[in-house]
């Protein structure tokens, strides 16, 4: 029973921290109940609470749901880099991305639980006894992809620190295939929630074949922009030990992608001027806005001269090597690429409606309030797991070394 | 052998008894947080795959359950397709005025919540000059008087398309395309995540944003499992020409109320119905052809 063991001692973990640490939870439980506060209000009264309508039938939180999916994605396939450029420790990085992949996955999920009319119906999703709108429904084959990639995910990681806290190798005839796997189910899941809008005929905001092609790309940066945060911080509190060429490699290929993703935008944006067609209004929705539903114009604008500043400085060997510019880079690419999915994405798809009437859609306090509930259980399943990874891999939390069995031998 | 069953036995009663237990759980939870739900509508399950026997248990609950609520003795009818029928409508746009007869008499027949209110039909006054351009196109019009000088009306309901996205993208098969040619939705099994309604390029569905609100006096008791029976808060609706009454062979309530003739109703495999007569005689058109949804709604001038 050592993995009882392994999940006892886990949760010792991360119930023992410095001030910081429990201040940092503290303030996450605050608001994870303050947040939910305002989830119960929504279960009582329905969707009524928040500021979605007929025209406008996704908001903040379908916003929400494709940027986490789109970290969680990422979070995978920053291990390729390593495997390809043999980065040390490429297990370590493979660990913290499983982790970052898990928790994003946990806040897509959740997302959607929140968005639906009957979260109390959603069984009727589940295989065998549900009903399955197979193949027809891109919205099934996401609730697979997503749902699987979960477990795949949470599977590799508890298995590597287990036997990391096993003081054992892992098999890796078990590993490797499920670790080659994760990268085409990360793929596949960005994919597939790029698939639900692109698919929509009546939407032409969405109705781009390079739709799912920029979500990929976009994703590259944000993803690796929380790891390249984390890192930073790991690498001074803890021994992780990640060579800075590794880091810098990280930022390059940000780069990288980031253009790609402009290049895409950019074809985007000239095939819709030059043919200059009705759907024109909706990037003239977003970037200028229409007389008054002008809200979205300032976010469009930030995402883009964000996402610009970003690439240059990840572009610029000099930029990219400094630790100042570096993290700055890495923030305003977050922020772009959260506004691009979180904000700028779903609204314009909406208004004007298939009717022709415009919009105006800013969440409510209960959406605003529901979310912060999701994003702070997230970020406390990310710093348990991270502590807990930290604790077996750094700190040599072993079967061995248990406290409490010392006690009890000696 | 018989120990192998035994075990094979107990393995299947575990298994459905963890489902069970899960499922129980997330019934306190639902009740815990004052949803109104009763256990059987909980478990209720995927009601088309019913069998009748099954299905007439779940029409009489249901009919207690809103006769209860609403002092009233309610009927809910789950009458199928009549054969060799394909329903069709034709609306002419030459004859409408804009005045939203229909839109209130689809309230009243078809129990749409009042508040919050829901329309299942939306009158679009449109310019002459500009032809049919929903960009200049508006839904909110209120003068004293219609029709308006220099502008024309296009009422847009569920086009009941023979090829609806609607249905397509559908998690949980929900809705689907009934054989006389109706999209219906099962209220108690959507689990409301309305990507149909992301999918509809006629703006068709509508959502229970809160709890509906139907006045008792106000209410129709007559009502079909797929079309005006009351609805849950958190389910997707739209038209469905009408379900209960033209299955019954009546007209539809919004061809019934149009004080101008503007709407036309009926069977189109039959050749010498009125609807066969206006596609045969009359320039006619649909919406958004381009998006090869084939709607069986018909404009005509």
């Amino acid at each position: 029973m050592t993995f009882i063991k392994f999940i006892k001692e886990s949760f010792k973990v991360i119930l023992k921290g410095n001030k910081w640490y429990y201040s940092w939870v503290g303030m996450l439980l605050v608001m994870f109940f303050w947040g939910g506060s305002g989830y119960l209000h929504q279960l009582k009264h329905g969707l009524s609470v928040t500021n979605m309508q007929d025209s406008i039938s996704w908001g903040f939180y379908i916003g929400n749901f494709t940027f986490f999916v789109g970290v969680a994605a990422a979070a995978i396939l920053l291990v390729i880099p390593a495997y390809i450029y043999n980065w040390k420790p490429v297990k370590e990085i493979t660990i913290f991305g499983e982790i970052l992949a898990v928790s994003a996955v946990i806040m897509a999920l959740l997302f959607v639980v929140v968005d639906v009319g009957g979260p109390f119906r959603l069984w009727h999703m589940i295989p065998v006894i549900g009903v399955m709108n197979i193949p027809a429904s891109l919205l099934t084959w996401d609730s697979i992809a997503l749902n699987l990639y979960f477990i795949l995910n949470l599977f590799i990681v508890t298995y590597l620190l287990y036997t990391h806290f096993r003081k054992k190798e892992y098999n890796k005839k078990l590993f490797n295939p499920l670790i080659l796997l994760s990268i085409p189910m990360a793929i596949s899941i960005h994919t597939v929630t790029a698939f639900l809008y692109n698919g929509l005929a009546a939407r032409p905001y969405w109705n781009s074949a390079l739709l799912a092609p920029k979500f990929i790309a976009s994703a590259f940066c944000s993803g690796p922009a929380v790891l390249l945060i984390l890192f930073q911080i790991l690498k001074k509190t803890t021994k992780f030990e990640i060579k800075k060429e590794a880091i810098w490699k990280i930022a390059e290929l940000m780069a990288y992608s980031m253009f790609i993703y402009l290049f895409f935008f950019f074809s985007e944006i000239f095939k819709e001027i030059y043919s200059g067609t009705h759907h024109l209004i909706y990037l003239k929705y977003l970037f200028l806005g229409i007389g008054e539903y002008n809200d979205l114009v300032i976010y469009a604008w930030l995402s883009i001269i964000f996402s610009i500043i970003a690439f240059f400085l990840f572009l610029i060997p000099k930029t990219r090597k400094n630790v100042v510019t570096l993290n700055i880079g890495a923030i305003l690419i977050f922020i772009g690429v959260y506004i691009e999915k979180g904000i700028a994405l779903i609204t314009p798809g909406f208004s004007p409606d298939v009717l022709g009437q415009l919009y105006i859609y800013r969440p409510s306090m209960t959406e605003l309030k529901t979310s912060l509930m999701i994003f702070s259980l997230g970020f406390l399943i990310f710093t348990f797991m991270t502590k807990v990874a930290v604790e077996i891999i750094f700190k040599n939390m072993n079967i061995n070394n248990i406290k409490g069995d010392k006690i009890n031998t000696t | 052998m018989k120990d192998e069953r035994k075990i094979k036995e107990n393995k299947e009663t575990r298994r459905s008894f963890l489902k069970k237990t899960a499922l129980a759980t997330t019934f306190a939870t639902m009740s815990a947080c004052g949803s109104d739900t009763s256990w059987d509508e909980f478990f209720q399950k995927y009601f088309r795959t019913l069998s009748r026997e099954e299905k007439n248990q779940i029409i009489k609950r249901l009919e207690n359950k809103y006769s209860e609520k609403y002092g009233k003795k309610f009927s809910v009818s789950a009458k199928g397709p009549i054969d060799n029928t394909l329903f069709g409508y034709a609306l002419d746009v030459s004859r409408c005025i804009g005045c939203r007869k229909c839109v209130y008499a689809c309230v009243n027949e078809n129990n749409q919540s009042r508040d919050p209110q829901i329309h299942w039909i939306r009158v679009l006054e449109m310019e002459k000059e500009k032809g049919i351009d929903f960009a200049h196109s508006n839904d909110q019009y209120n003068p004293e008087l219609v029709p308006e000088e220099g502008h024309f009306y296009l009422p847009v309901a569920c086009q009941q398309c023979d090829n609806p996205p609607c249905v397509k993208v559908c998690p949980v098969k929900a809705t689907w395309k009934e054989k006389d040619g109706i999209t219906v939705v099962d209220y108690n099994w959507c689990i409301g995540c309305r990507f149909c309604m992301a999918a509809c390029p006629y703006g068709a569905r509508h959502f229970n944003w809160g709890e509906p609100d139907i006045p008792e006096e106000k209410v129709n008791p007559k009502t079909h499992y797929y079309g005006n029976r009351p609805r849950n808060k958190g389910v997707v609706e739209k038209c469905t020409f009408c379900i209960q009454r033209v299955r019954e062979g009546l007209y539809p309530s919004c061809v019934e109320i149009c004080p101008v003739g503007a709407r036309k109703f009926g069977n189109l495999l039959d050749p010498d119905s009125e609807i066969r007569y206006i596609l045969k005689h009359k320039r006619v058109m649909i919406l958004k052809e381009e998006l090869n949804t084939q709607p069986k709604f018909y404009y005509f001038y």
